[in-house]
């Protein structure tokens, strides 16, 4: 035996190897299906069953779409049309299509809506993607709630924009006095000063103006709100009002102070505890008694308030656990500073816990969007309550699929986009926040 | 006053170390409870200014809810608390002063990660001092050349090491331009190795005269810069002295256990 292995024999390579490619199994398409359809014999069952029922449900329910039907004034005619074959009939949506989406409102008046959905976009841009959009586009986004309440129901403009100067004498008192008499006081005399604006300026000023120069629309009640048109502004008005509602309620929850923190606990608590579809009836039915006899307070501003309330608990329970999840050493970092209360919480705290939160937040708001469909039991018309109607006519008597097909596709669209933007939040704080 | 530190050593200049008739801080006949457990019992203490006191003690003996009564962290609930002639009260604008003219540096930094390193520096000088954010830059840099990373300015404290960190903390509490500096066991987070860089700065800053208390277990830089050494136990100062003779000639029982406990090896 030689003591020699052909490692230690002295060698010298005299040619270098160029680069190889992996064995065919080991890249590409078939690398891929190798690991994720058939890497045991478990799992390629597990694949062969999956395409067998997906082609099952396709199969099933590709004809019925393939031989649609999109033009036809009842489903009567629409099976005559289709002469015993498998088909849908969503001729019913081309036909409806303006009342599923507009509900009553006035067609000639279809702008308005349009018009304020596209101020709502360039009023989001700048809140959803600041470092893209110019700071200056924040001013659509202050002025969009007053203009947009203006271009939808109509009226003068004068009305949302004493409205709108009504906030401004508010911050401005803020301004003046919070330096002066402290946090409290200026609180107090910043909502005073706002009251004062609406209740004492707003009556006498306001007709005048309207009168020298009357910028008017003309005015769509409640009543003529339907469809799509009505969810989205259930919806869209309480993601925006709960979400600074339910940072305020967190911070409530969490705060030394008894008599704030016991309100918060118990608001959050009571409104939690009892289904949306009872308080949706309160707001409908009982509301009335508490307010003064003769007032008639408009459903769907009550409709809207109750929504908001309702998601605002759930929100304030998610901010706190945001809240809950920062390490002690956060909030001692910002006092040893010197911040004050509202300093830490606006540019420390609040921003770290927000980011935690945002999967629930986002979670949240789609639940909310979807709940607005509640409303078709308090005599709202929304697309759920259209179907119903729509259905109740002889022309659409027995149709089923195609409507809630269609309204499904619909909500789909707009939650499957918040859940999106959700995750592209989350991916560029933690890049950006690591 | 005289100062005195028994170790001579050649890399700390002491020729700024000078302590004045000044007081800078006045504790006196403080308690505290955490509900009816009494953590501080009867602390007397008077700081003058440019003193650089080392607090140690064994763990739970009230160091450091001590230093953090000082910019009230930690509510006291008997005696009085004087800082830079302010008396701390329930009185929120005192509070707020006070923080603003004491710098703190914690064990774990607490940094705010989801700001820069920059940012961090500059953000209570802008809010609290409501100096404009150029000079704010200005002063923040100067800090950061200060501890030696201003190379890493743009970045998120969550992508420095943990000595870097501690010496960004430091720098941002400097940005407040304070004339008292809190360091809380600043030293014992971190790696062997990057203890040295934070203790360095700190020597500089005592180099500069600032007034220090410091929690720490570091006996060597409570030798090189303190004039004064603090034993605490059981919420209780027990023994205080100038480090030569604390170390060498400790006089009650308990301050010579722990000293030979944490010198012994």
């Amino acid at each position: 035996m030689s003591d020699t292995h052909a490692q230690t024999v002295p060698y010298v390579r005299e040619s270098m190897l160029p680069q190889a490619e992996p064995p065919v199994a080991e890249r590409g398409v078939v690398k891929w299906i190798r690991e994720n359809l058939v890497s045991s014999w478990l799992n390629a069952i597990l694949t062969l069953v999956s395409l067998y029922i997906i082609w099952w449900v396709v199969s099933h329910v590709w004809g019925w779409f393939a031989g649609s039907v999109w033009n036809a004034g009842s489903l009567t005619e629409c099976r005559e049309i289709l002469a015993g074959e498998e088909g849908a009939c969503f001729a019913v949506i081309a036909e409806r299509w303006n009342q599923l989406v507009f509900g009553f409102y006035p067609p000639e008046l279809y702008w308005r809506p349009l018009l304020a959905l596209a101020l709502f976009f360039a009023a989001i841009a700048p809140v959803l993607f600041p470092e893209r959009v110019p700071r200056a586009m924040f001013v659509v986004t202050a002025a969009m709630p007053f203009v947009n309440v203006w271009l939808i129901w109509g009226g003068s403009l004068w009305g949302p924009i004493f409205v709108a100067l009504g906030f401004v004498a508010g911050w401005g008192a803020w301004r003046l006095a919070q330096p002066r008499l402290g946090v409290l006081a200026g609180a107090i005399l910043s909502v005073l000063a706002a009251l004062l604006w609406w209740g004492v300026v707003t009556g006498w000023a306001s007709p005048d103006f309207a009168r020298i120069l009357p910028l008017d629309l003309q005015r769509v009640t409640s009543r003529d709100i339907g469809g799509f048109l009505l969810s989205t502004i259930i919806g869209l008005s309480a993601i925006i009002l709960s979400l600074p509602l339910g940072i305020l309620l967190a911070l409530g929850r969490q705060s030394d102070l008894f008599i704030i923190n016991k309100v918060s606990v118990a608001f959050i608590e009571v409104i939690r505890g009892i289904p949306l579809i009872v308080w949706l009836f309160t707001a409908q039915l009982l509301l009335n008694y508490f307010l003064p006899p003769g007032t008639n307070f408009d459903l769907l501003l009550r409709v809207i308030i109750m929504v908001t309330l309702f998601s605002a608990a759930y929100i304030a329970e998610v901010v706190r656990g945001g809240l809950a999840a920062l390490p002690r050493g956060q909030y001692e970092g910002a006092d040893s500073l010197g911040l004050s209360y509202w300093q830490s919480m606006r540019l420390i705290i609040l921003p770290q816990a927000l980011k935690i939160s945002i999967p629930g937040i986002v979670n949240t708001f789609i639940g909310l969007f979807k709940d607005t469909t509640l409303v078709v039991f308090i005599g709202l018309l929304d697309p759920i309550g259209f179907s119903n109607a729509i259905r109740a006519s002889t022309d659409w008597n027995g149709i089923y699929w195609e409507l809630f097909v269609f309204i499904g596709v619909l909500f789909f669209i707009f939650c499957y986009s918040m859940g999106r933007y959700s995750l592209y939040l989350e991916k560029k704080l933690s890049r950006e926040h690591r | 006053m005289t100062d005195t530190a028994f170790d001579d050593s050649p890399k700390v200049d002491r020729s700024q170390m000078k302590v004045s008739d000044e007081v800078a801080i006045e504790i006196a006949e403080m308690n505290k409870w955490y509900g009816t457990f009494h953590v501080l019992r009867d602390i007397n203490l008077t700081v003058y200014r440019g003193e650089r006191i080392v607090i140690c003690g064994p763990s739970g003996s009230g160091k450091s809810t001590l230093i953090r009564c000082i910019n009230r962290l930690e509510e006291h609930q008997s005696g009085r608390i004087v800082v830079d002639g302010t008396e701390l009260s329930s009185d929120l604008k005192n509070i707020d002063k006070i923080r603003s003219e004491v710098g703190m540096c914690f064990q774990h930094f607490n940094l705010f990660p989801h700001l820069t390193i920059l940012e961090n520096c500059t953000l209570a000088p802008i809010w609290v001092r409501k100096v404009p954010k150029k000079e704010a830059e200005e002063t923040a840099m100067h800090f950061l050349e200060k501890v030696k990373i201003p190379d890493q300015a743009n970045k998120y404290p969550g992508q420095l090491s943990g000595g870097q960190q501690q010496r960004v903390a430091i720098a941002r509490s400097l940005c407040m331009r304070p004339r008292i500096m809190l360091f809380d066991e600043p030293t014992s987070a971190l790696d062997p190795e990057m203890i040295k860089e934070v203790l360095d700065t700190m020597i500089e800053l005592a180099e500069e005269g600032m007034t220090m208390i410091c929690v720490t277990h570091e006996m060597g830089f409570a030798q090189a810069v303190a004039n004064r050494v603090i034993f605490m136990d059981q919420g209780q100062i027990v023994e205080q002295n100038e480090p030569r003779e604390f170390f060498n000639n400790p006089r009650s029982d308990r301050t010579k256990l722990f000293l030979s406990q944490i010198l012994g090896h």
